[in-house]
Parts: C-alpha cells; sequence; structure tokens
C-alpha cells in the first residue's frame, strides 16, 4: 500500500505548492494521475518515489515511511521496492536491451540466475522486443524504446510502480498491450501502480483518478 | 564484475574508437621519454664499445670531437690533414703500434677508409666471403655496404668524386670488390677498406696510362726526371693486372696526407709519454684519449637529454590536463545518464566509480600501448641506432 498524508511541497523561490491530505493507493491497485501539463503531476511522482523531499508530511510505502528514511536508504529502497517509467525512458543508448533491463539487478547486487534471465526474457517477449534483445537500445524506434523503458521497470519485480507516461509512444495495439501487462503485474504481485497520463481512452483501466490540480495552486 | 566496472566497459567498448585515440594519444607522451631514454642509451652503448677498445687517437690539432667522429665512426668531418712523415716519427719512436687511417674519400655515399692490413686485426675483422685487399685498387665492404648495395667479391665500385666542377682533381676510381666482412654492428659495417695507397690513387697522388715510350708520337717534351705529353695518352681509371705497372706515385711520400692515426701504446708508461709528446700547444698534432672525449660527449648528450624529458615531462602534464578536461566534458555531457541512474536509485558511489573506472580502464590502455612501444623500441633500438650513425 502506498499512502500519503497532509503532504507539503513548494519549490523554493517558486508561487507553486503542491498540498496532498490524504491519498492512498491499495496492494493490488492502481491510480491515474491526471492533469495539463506543468500541473505538477511528475512533481507529485518524484515526491511519492522519494526523489523529491516535501517540506512536511509523510509518505508511506507498505511499513516504510519514505520521508524518515536517510538519502542512503532511500535511494536502496528505490532501488530493490520501485519500478520507474520515465516520461523520456532515461534509457543508456551504449548498452543493448538486455542490459538495460537487466541494469537494476546489476546495481541491486542481485545474482542474475539463469532462470532470472529467462523471467526477464519472457518479459520482453510479452512487450514484443525479445528479437531486439542484443540491440542497441540507440538503434530502436520511440516505440520500441518505450517499451525497453517498461521492462527495465518490472524486471526486478517492483511492489510499487510509478509510471509517467509509460504509452505516449505507443500504437493503440501497443497501448493495450502494455496495460494489460501493467494490470495484469499488479494484480499477480500485489503491487501498487501510480502512472501519468493524459490518455482519456486508458480511464476506463483506472478505478481511481486523481486530477493533481486539486492538489496545487500558484 | 561489479555493476560500476561493468558499465565502465560497456562504455569503452562502445566507444572504442574514441577511447584508442585517447589512450594513444596519451601512451604517446607517456612512451616519448621512455624511448628517448632506451634510444640514448643504446646509442651510448654502440659508441662507447668503440671508443673504449681504442686507446689513443692521433690527428691535426683542432676539434678533438671531429678526430674522433672521423677515425672511429668514419663520419667525415673537416679535419686538417697529417702526413705520412708524421706517422713514420710516431711509428720510430717505437712506443706503441701504429694504424694510419685516410677517411677523406666516399663511394656511393659510403666511407672510403684507406688503412694497413693492421687494423682488420685490431678490430678483429673477419672475412664472410671472398679473400682481403692483395693489391692496388682493391677493397673490401663492410657488410652494411654489401647488403644495402647488393655488392659481392668479384663486382666492382666507383669511388665517388668530391667536387663536380674539379676538373684537376679527384677521378672516380673503379675498385675490385675482393671481399665482404663479417658483420660487427659497427661503424665498420658501413665502410669501404682500401689499401692507403688506393687512398692515394683516389686523392690523384698516383696514377697510370699508357707507356709514353710505345707512344712517342704523344710526347710534347722531355725533361730530365719529367715528360710532358699531349691528351692522347690514356690514363687508366682501373687497376687491372695488366696495367698495374703502369700505375706509379709522384712527389714524396712521406708528404702523403692521411685523416689520423690508431696509436696502441706498448704499455701505460708509453701511452703517458706518448700523451705528453703532445701536449705542447705549439704542437701541430695531437693526441686524444677516444673514452674520455666520448664521456665528454655523452655528458653533453645528458644535458640534452635532460632538457627533453623537461620539456616531455611538461607535455605529459599538458595532455594529462587535456584528458582530465575530455573525461570532464563527457561527463558533463552524460549528466542525464548519472542523473538517471541515481534516480533509479545507483548510489553516488557506484556512480563515482564508473567514472572511475573508465578512467583506469584509457589509463590501463595508454600504458599498455606505451609499454608496447617502448618495448618495440628496445627490441629494435639497436638496428635504428646503427642505421641513424651510418
Amino acid at each position: 500500500m502506498i499512502s500519503i498524508t497532509d503532504l507539503s511541497f513548494a519549490y523554493p523561490g517558486s508561487s507553486f505548492r503542491l498540498q496532498v491530505e490524504s491519498l492512498t493507493v491499495a496492494a493490488g491497485q492502481s491510480l491515474a494521475l491526471l492533469g495539463p501539463s506543468g500541473v505538477g503531476k511528475t512533481t507529485l511522482l518524484r515526491l511519492m518515489t522519494g526523489l523529491l523531499q516535501p517540506n512536511s508530511g509523510e509518505v508511506r510505502m507498505g511499513a516504510v515511511s519514505l520521508t524518515c528514511l536517510h538519502e542512503t536508504e532511500r535511494r536502496a529502497f528505490r532501488l530493490s521496492e520501485v519500478g520507474l517509467v520515465f516520461q523520456d525512458f532515461a534509457l543508456l543508448d551504449y548498452l543493448t536491451v538486455e542490459e538495460n533491463i537487466l541494469l537494476p539487478q546489476r546495481f541491486a547486487k542481485e545474482v542474475l540466475t539463469p532462470v532470472a534471465r529467462q523471467a526477464t526474457r519472457g518479459l520482453a517477449e510479452r512487450l514484443e522486443i525479445d528479437k531486439h534483445w542484443r540491440t542497441l537500445v540507440g538503434q530502436l524506434s520511440q516505440g520500441e524504446r518505450q517499451r525497453v523503458a517498461i521492462a527495465r521497470a518490472l524486471a526486478h519485480r517492483p511492489r510499487y510502480l510509478f509510471a509517467d507516461e509509460p504509452t505516449a509512444s505507443l500504437d493503440a495495439v501497443r497501448r493495450e498491450l502494455v496495460m494489460d501487462l501493467l494490470q495484469d503485474y499488479i494484480r499477480d504481485n500485489e503491487s501498487c501502480l501510480i502512472m501519468v497520463t493524459h490518455d482519456k481512452e486508458l480511464m476506463s483501466r483506472f478505478p481511481v483518478h486523481s486530477k493533481v490540480e486539486d492538489f496545487t495552486s500558484r | 564484475m561489479s555493476a560500476a566496472c561493468y558499465l565502465a566497459w560497456r562504455y569503452v567498448a562502445r566507444h572504442r574508437w574514441q577511447t584508442l585515440l585517447l589512450a594513444g594519444a596519451l601512451a604517446l607522451v607517456i612512451a616519448l621519454p621512455l624511448c628517448l631514454r632506451v634510444l640514448v642509451q643504446t646509442t651510448e652503448l654502440a659508441m662507447r664499445d668503440r671508443a673504449v677498445s681504442t686507446p689513443q687517437l692521433l690527428g691535426a690539432r683542432g676539434s678533438a670531437l671531429d678526430l674522433m667522429l672521423t677515425a672511429l665512426y668514419f663520419k667525415r668531418q673537416p679535419l686538417m690533414p697529417i702526413t705520412m712523415k708524421q706517422v713514420q716519427e710516431l711509428r720510430g719512436s717505437g712506443l706503441g703500434k701504429v694504424i694510419p687511417l685516410d677517411v677523406r674519400f666516399h663511394a656511393q655515399e659510403s666511407p672510403i677508409v684507406g688503412t694497413e692490413m693492421d687494423y682488420f686485426g685490431f678490430r678483429g675483422l673477419r672475412l664472410a666471403s671472398g679473400q682481403m685487399i692483395t693489391r692496388l685498387g682493391d677493397c673490401v665492404l663492410g657488410a652494411r655496404v654489401a647488403q644495402m648495395r647488393g655488392l659481392k667479391p668479384g663486382d666492382a665500385l666507383f669511388s665517388s668524386q668530391e667536387q663536380v666542377f674539379d676538373i684537376a682533381g679527384v677521378y672516380p676510381l673503379k675498385m675490385r670488390i675482393r671481399g665482404v666482412l663479417a658483420a660487427n654492428g659497427t661503424a665498420d659495417d658501413d665502410g669501404i677498406f682500401v689499401d692507403l695507397k688506393t687512398a692515394w690513387l683516389i686523392q690523384g697522388l698516383a696514377h697510370g696510362h699508357d707507356d709514353v715510350a710505345t707512344t712517342r708520337d704523344a710526347v710534347l717534351k722531355t725533361e730530365s726526371s719529367n715528360t710532358v705529353a699531349n691528351a692522347s695518352v690514356r690514363m687508366f681509371n682501373e687497376v687491372t693486372e695488366a696495367n698495374l705497372s703502369g700505375f706509379h706515385f709522384h712527389g714524396d711520400q712521406a708528404a702523403y696526407e692521411i685523416s689520423a692515426v690508431i696509436v696502441i701504446p706498448n704499455d701505460a708508461k708509453a701511452e703517458a709519454l706518448l700523451a705528453g709528446r703532445f701536449l705542447n700547444a705549439a704542437s701541430s698534432l695531437q693526441i686524444i684519449r677516444p673514452s674520455e672525449e666520448f664521456d665528454a660527449l655523452m655528458s653533453t648528450l645528458f644535458q640534452l637529454q635532460t632538457l627533453a624529458l623537461a620539456v616531455m615531462a611538461i607535455a605529459l602534464g599538458a595532455a594529462l590536463t587535456v584528458t582530465a578536461l575530455v573525461f570532464a566534458l563527457s561527463f558533463r555531457l552524460r549528466r542525464r545518464e548519472f542523473a538517471t541512474l541515481a534516480d533509479v536509485g545507483v548510489s553516488p558511489l557506484a556512480l563515482s566509480l564508473t567514472k572511475l573506472f573508465e578512467a583506469v580502464i584509457v589509463g590501463t590502455l595508454a600504458m599498455l600501448i606505451a609499454a608496447s612501444l617502448s618495448l618495440l623500441v628496445q627490441i629494435y633500438a639497436p638496428s635504428w641506432v646503427r642505421w641513424l650513425l651510418a
């Protein structure tokens, strides 16, 4: 479960204010964060993942209070328990698809067993990027790169998944494919998904929506 | 392999040409001082042996270095010649063995060394093929001259004109190649050895022509010791068995000139006496110990080498600074990549290690290339030095 209580944040020297009194996403549930560009969706996402520290309030992930953790502990927690899909994919062009997907596991010092590799390969197959397994990501299309970024976020089986516009570069068929995968994942693993999106067609897939502009003021 | 090391390796491998270029540039500035040292040491070794094995050198007063370069390494320097009379006087003193050397002429860019048979024994030279000099006009070749020019016993070699426009000067002499010496890795490999008389023949002090007694029509004037003939009398440019008797020397042979003399004193006392004899500044001759002159030369070279090494150290510092700048700019360009890794949860230590490993890989590669270059120079330095000294 992810819960936010009395969260308050402001950038120094800016009139922008973000205030969340209470927000909860239960295990196995998903939440869509909606709102126009620049409203603060990414800021909220970064606060929820511990990439930004709030001025006050608390973010909890399960039994762990993220706001109470030391930076080093927060980083270790993110590496092992959190999956992140960045809006710009944030892939390393000089690595292959396989290397990009397995990179967080390498840094988490996880032993890359053949079984783990096989599971990752299965994930790639489902996302239809397995044929590019040994291809440098710099040579892939935008859509393929986006699916590699999703595979990287899921490969280490995180309990908390945050995705910033994960279907923005995908065609309708692949968008459905990715959404099916994400929802199957959170259901099967009792995980939480928080996703930023503009895509109104995806709203039906989310039982809970939050409009970020409700939390912000300028 | 740690993740940081793995990531560094993958980055370097993906950008291998840029990495190689950077490492190669670094390697060059690292290897240059090492290679210079190796070359200087090899040169010193190659030259010192010859200097140390030659007890004393006699020559005209002037530059001791020129005398040494001429007599030991056959580098033709502007030396004042000495006369055979002076050589005979030295020989007459009985203080040591005397080996005259005449290094004033050349053939196809190689020095012609006029000397006596004692020279071959003194330097331990032996024939690889053919025979030793047996008569006027014969020569034996150093191993490298023979190899470079593709010459062998039985072939012929022309001496070169010293001055193209001096029609009264040195005429080319066709020399008969009698033998080729075995290589010994010294200046002897680059010499064309002839008898002293052949050297004087090249100089024009001796000549051969048709017998004027059988060509009376060509005689213009006959004096008590001199016969003047017209141009129809053939001058020989080659010594053959048939015309050998037609060659004769003019003037007083005691006045004939040579370049220098190798002196092998009988003992330490004789060496001291010889050194003392030519200490007088009024003497037109000087006697030197090549080993001492060589040490003086090397000390100058060492100072130059130190200067060169200092310049290279500055260049190395500049290269390292530029390399550090290249890394700093590269890391700056990759800021987004490192920020992503940090967002995913990679620790600052792991990120710093990644950067460090990249620098270590480039550094190690540079060291390997530098070591390979140094090793190559070490292996080939003797032959390069021989070529440089030739």
